[in-house]
């Protein structure tokens, strides 16, 4: 599939390891910057019940739900530990101080829809 | 025949192009090279010991002018070239056009320079030439002040270069730790300790707001409204590779000449080579990659096929007594592992990360001797899986046996020092253990061995262990959490002892094993470090809770509950009004009263959260602390002016508590009460603090609980006067933000220390004038509306960053 990068602010607009989200029309994505520079892109509801990802904590490359502390990897959006849950991932990642998202996914859906 | 060569810019790069061409085939081409500087090729990267004054400018030169002229090459140095004609093959020099058969473009890159105002005042000066370096040098021998913006590589050694020519040097960083690319943020603390060291200043996350000045630099002005002076300005920011010929020529050009493996630009005739091009959407900065590019470049020249693949890069920063080193990608994520080690003694820190048993970054700081190994290990992509347990040791130790630490405990010699505070040594402990200690506690007694900065605590432990033998089981404290073995109580105790002022000073100072800690140690260590340095400190808003990110509490449909702040828990009409109002307003689902006598309006957006903070705000109402570790409510009864029974002005009294402690973080939520009398209607003796006003004064009760526990305050003291309770209320509750470890509330901490030690403190008049005297400090920093602040400055965050819904709309 052909792919479309979307530039949807400067990374300075996401604090180090903070994140803000994303409105689509599939719901809300969360961007999340970590200490180290880089983006990731996640689905902004934990599997659990449901906490926003967006307002977790994040350490490394993970972030803390901040409703009942279950940890999920930024890369892979698979809960961590003891946890069993996934959380959807969508490509991202930084241009010369810009962040650009892949947002295929949204065409795809809504052609779908 | 000869065909013409025509190459643009005589830099690191082209240098390498004409030495490989000579040497492959001599008589392939006729070479004409034109520079804008005034000179032929010279090591660009020892301009920083030419700058310190441990090289001068003969040193570096790479090509001097005989050697150009041996080898038969036409040098147009000082000469800019203004355009590329690619109709018909000439390049035009600003003294006359050239044809060409191939064309090379090494034009380099120019450096960035912010555009704030000020910029082109004589004064302020990049660091890319010769030039420059000269600029700098004059600058420096008036002496006087410099300011360098960017604390990168080149920033640094512009720093380190004027400081040893007797500038007083300020380094400006707008990121968080310096070098924030190649060094992680123990590193960064490691460096800018001893960049410290040697007297340059550091300012991280530093914005430059404008240059000052009339008629030459006087000063920079910060976003934050600080002013520095400066008589010299150096921008080092960063650099965009020089395309403006090749853009201009119609070449493509992305951020920088983009170019196939072979270095061809879009044009088969013309070749790029250097810190101009882009290949596979990759820029490059160090010489490394264009050594292995001018190869290429040369071969494809000579029409012999040749590809350029980019490798790992390594960095090192050229600025004598700060050694370090970082390869490879050292960002930590799901699937790799980090080793790390640190001897704060020493001021060491080593980091490996590891993904599927390959090592695949590394940062070193104080101890690099080992990294050229590290990064052939990084570069080969070798199975390490068989010295994964000492690797971070170094090549030496591969193959050897692992050391046992209570085999090298033993082996101390008895004058071994082992607690380094108070000089004592292995025999002191020894000597101890023989007279009848049989754990720390006495050892600490006796010797005072791992009483004071406590680090050597588990050294004291081992020779226990090793006098004792199978008598003595060393204690597992519990630890924070993964992070570190330490405790809550001996990080507390550290971070005053050592003067650690910020996360990454603990971090490394007390040997984290993560690189930035999780969601259980960085809340607690914001807390302790807010509360220990207030005027130091910066809090960091990542590092908490969500409720305190957001000032109100999340609820569990991901909506928020807002709280106003009610004194005392008196109210008026009119905020009765304003509530009413916002609550319509916003659409609140649900008014409710809390237990502590306030309002709450539950079901808030997120994104109305500053909207109705700033109404409330302009109806007198300040944020009622909800959601915070920090003081609650402070709830009453109506006390004499309207109860029969009343003996004081409980009300008086509960107000002037709140209007005291409102705002301050404490380690757990704080909740008090003052009833007018005994038959005590505000429930003042199940609250963390609780005043019983009678009719000889107040009776002053601390650590009870009413939640998961429910237990009766214990009586701290009887009093006679209001002052005397606010005075030592005020003490205790600082007493507890220094001491309690995070997330315990007063009774679990009152009940670790014993309220008798906390009764000496408190009574002690020198020491409750110090607790008042901290308290009231950190209170003229942290006592402030969280709520103003958030809706009139950073309103914009609790907005998503986009919404594609209002776009597939439109
Ligand atoms: C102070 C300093 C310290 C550094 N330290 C290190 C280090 O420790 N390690 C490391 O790996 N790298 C270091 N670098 C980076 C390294 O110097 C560069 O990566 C390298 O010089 C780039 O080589 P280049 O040939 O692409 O460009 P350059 O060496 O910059 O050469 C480009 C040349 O082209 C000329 N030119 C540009 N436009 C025109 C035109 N229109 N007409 C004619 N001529 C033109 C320029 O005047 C310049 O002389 C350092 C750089 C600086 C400035
Ligand atoms: S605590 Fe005493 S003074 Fe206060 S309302 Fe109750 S009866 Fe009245
Ligand atoms: S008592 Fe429990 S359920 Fe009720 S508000 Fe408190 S935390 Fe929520
Ligand atoms: S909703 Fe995320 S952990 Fe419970």
């Amino acid at each position: 599939m052909s792919q479309d990068w979307i530039d949807i602010g400067e990374l300075s607009d996401i604090p180090a390891r903070g994140a803000r989200v994303v409105r689509t029309a599939v719901g809300c994505v969360a961007v999340f910057r970590t200490g180290s520079d880089e983006v990731f892109a996640l689905q902004n509801r934990c599997p659990h019940k449901g906490g926003p990802l967006s307002e977790g904590i994040v350490h490394g490359k993970s972030v803390t739900c901040p409703l009942h502390n279950w940890v999920f990897s930024l890369e892979t959006g698979e809960a961590q530990g003891a946890d069993v849950g996934h959380v959807r991932t969508y490509p991202a990642r930084i241009e010369a101080g810009r962040i650009l998202l892949e947002t295929s996914f949204l065409q795809a859906r809504m052609a779908a829809e | 025949m000869k065909q013409e060569l025509v190459i643009i810019g005589a830099g690191m790069a082209s240098g390498r192009v004409i030495e490989h061409l000579l040497k492959e085939d001599p008589d392939a081409f006729e070479i004409t090279l034109f520079n804008a500087e005034p000179r032929g090729n010279y090591n660009r990267i020892m301009l920083s010991p030419v700058l310190s004054g441990d090289k001068s400018y003969a040193d570096i030169i790479t090509h001097t002018d005989d050697w150009y002229e041996q080898n038969g090459i036409t040098c147009r140095f000082g000469e800019h070239v203004v355009r590329i004609d690619r109709e018909t093959g000439t390049v035009v020099g600003q003294r006359g056009a050239l044809p060409y058969d191939k064309l090379l473009i090494a034009t380099g890159s120019a450096p960035f320079i912010i555009p704030v105002e000020g910029k082109d005042l004589p004064g302020v000066i990049t660091y890319r030439d010769l030039d420059d370096t000269n600029a700098m040098i004059e600058a420096a021998a008036s002496g006087g002040k410099a300011v360098v913006i960017g604390g990168g590589l080149l920033g640094l050694e512009a720093a380190a270069g004027l400081k040893e020519r007797g500038m007083d040097v300020t380094v400006l960083h707008l990121m968080g730790h310096l070098m924030e690319r190649q060094l992680d943020e123990s590193a960064g603390f490691l460096l800018r300790r001893d960049l410290e060291k040697r007297g340059i200043k550091v300012k991280c996350r530093a914005s430059t707001a404008a240059i000052l000045g009339e008629t030459r630099v006087e000063g920079v002005l910060l976003e934050d409204n600080e002013g520095l002076e400066a008589d010299l300005v150096v921008m080092a920011v960063g650099i965009r590779p020089e395309t403006r010929l090749a853009t201009d020529a119609g070449l493509d050009v992305a951020r920088g000449i983009t170019v196939d493996a072979e270095l061809r630009t879009s044009d088969p005739d013309i070749h790029a080579v250097g810190e101009c091009v882009e290949f596979d959407g990759q820029l490059f900065g160090l010489v490394a990659p264009l050594y292995d590019q001018a190869r290429v470049v040369a071969d494809s020249l000579l029409g012999r096929s040749a590809a350029f693949t980019p490798k790992e890069l390594s960095t090192k920063l050229k600025v004598t007594g700060c050694d370090l080193f970082s390869a490879g990608d050292f960002a930590d994520g799901a699937g790799r592992e980090d080793i790390v080690f640190r001897d704060p003694s020493r001021g060491v820190y080593k980091r490996l990360v590891l993904e599927e048993n390959r090592l695949v970054g590394a940062v070193f700081y104080g101890d690099t001797r080992d990294s050229n190994w590290f990064f052939g290990l990084i570069q080969s992509g070798e199975d390490i899986s068989e010295m994964r347990d000492t690797l971070i040791f170094g090549p030496a130790y591969q193959g050897g046996a692992a050391l046992d630490p209570m085999a090298a405990v033993a082996a101390l010699p008895l004058d071994a020092e082992i607690c380094g505070c108070n000089g004592v040594s292995k025999g002191d402990i020894v000597a101890a253990i023989e007279g009848g200690a049989t754990d720390l506690g006495t050892v600490r007694s006796l010797t005072k061995a791992s009483s004071s900065c406590g680090t050597c605590t588990g050294l004291v432990e081992q020779v226990l262990g090793v006098t004792l033998g199978d008598d003595f089981v060393i204690p597992a404290a519990a630890s924070i959490c993964g992070c570190t073995d330490l405790s809550h109580e001996d990080v507390r105790r550290m971070i005053k002892s050592r003067e650690l002022k910020s996360m990454a000073a603990v971090w490394q100072e007390l040997g984290w094993k993560t690189s930035c800690g999780c969601h259980v140690c960085r809340p607690a260590l914001n807390f302790y470090l807010l509360a220990d340095w207030p005027l130091e400190y910066r809090d960091d808003p990542q590092s908490r809770f969500i409720n305190e990110r957001k000032h109100a509490n999340i609820q569990k449909d991901g909506t928020y509950s807002v709280v106003p702040r009610m004194w005392g828990g008196m109210t008026t009409p009119d905020e009765l009004r304003a509530i009413a109002d916002a609550a319509e307003k916003y659409n609140v689902p649900t008014v409710h009263v809390t237990g502590g006598q306030r309002i709450d309006l539950l079901g808030v957006r997120g994104e109305d959260l500053p909207a109705i903070w700033a109404d409330l705000n302009a109806a007198g109402m300040v944020s009622g602390h909800a959601y915070a570790k920090g003081l609650r409510t402070v709830k009453t009864c109506v006390g004499k002016d309207h109860c029969r029974f009343g003996t004081q002005d409980s009300t008086g009294l509960g107000i002037a508590l709140e209007k005291r402690l409102w705002g301050s973080w404490t380690p757990h939520k704080v909740k008090l009460a003052v009833s007018g009398c005994p038959r005590n209607c505000a429930e003042a003796t199940c609250k963390d603090i609780g005043v019983v006003c009678v009719d000889s004064g107040y009776q002053i009760g601390v650590a009870g609980a009413a939640g998961m526990d429910v237990k009766e305050t214990e009586r701290l003291a009887d009093v006679a006067t209001e002052q005397e309770a606010l005075d030592l209320i005020t003490a205790f509750f600082q007493l507890y933000r220094e001491n309690a470890k995070y997330l315990d509330r007063p009774y679990k901490w009152v009940a670790k220390v014993g309220l008798d030690w906390v009764k000496d403190q408190v009574f002690d008049a020198d020491t409750r004038q110090g607790l008042i005297e901290r308290f009231e400090l950190s209170q003229s920093i942290y006592q402030k509306d969280p709520w103003a602040e958030e809706a009139r400055k950073s309103g914009e965050k609790y907005q998503p960053l986009a919404d594609f819904k209002l776009e597939a709309a439109e």
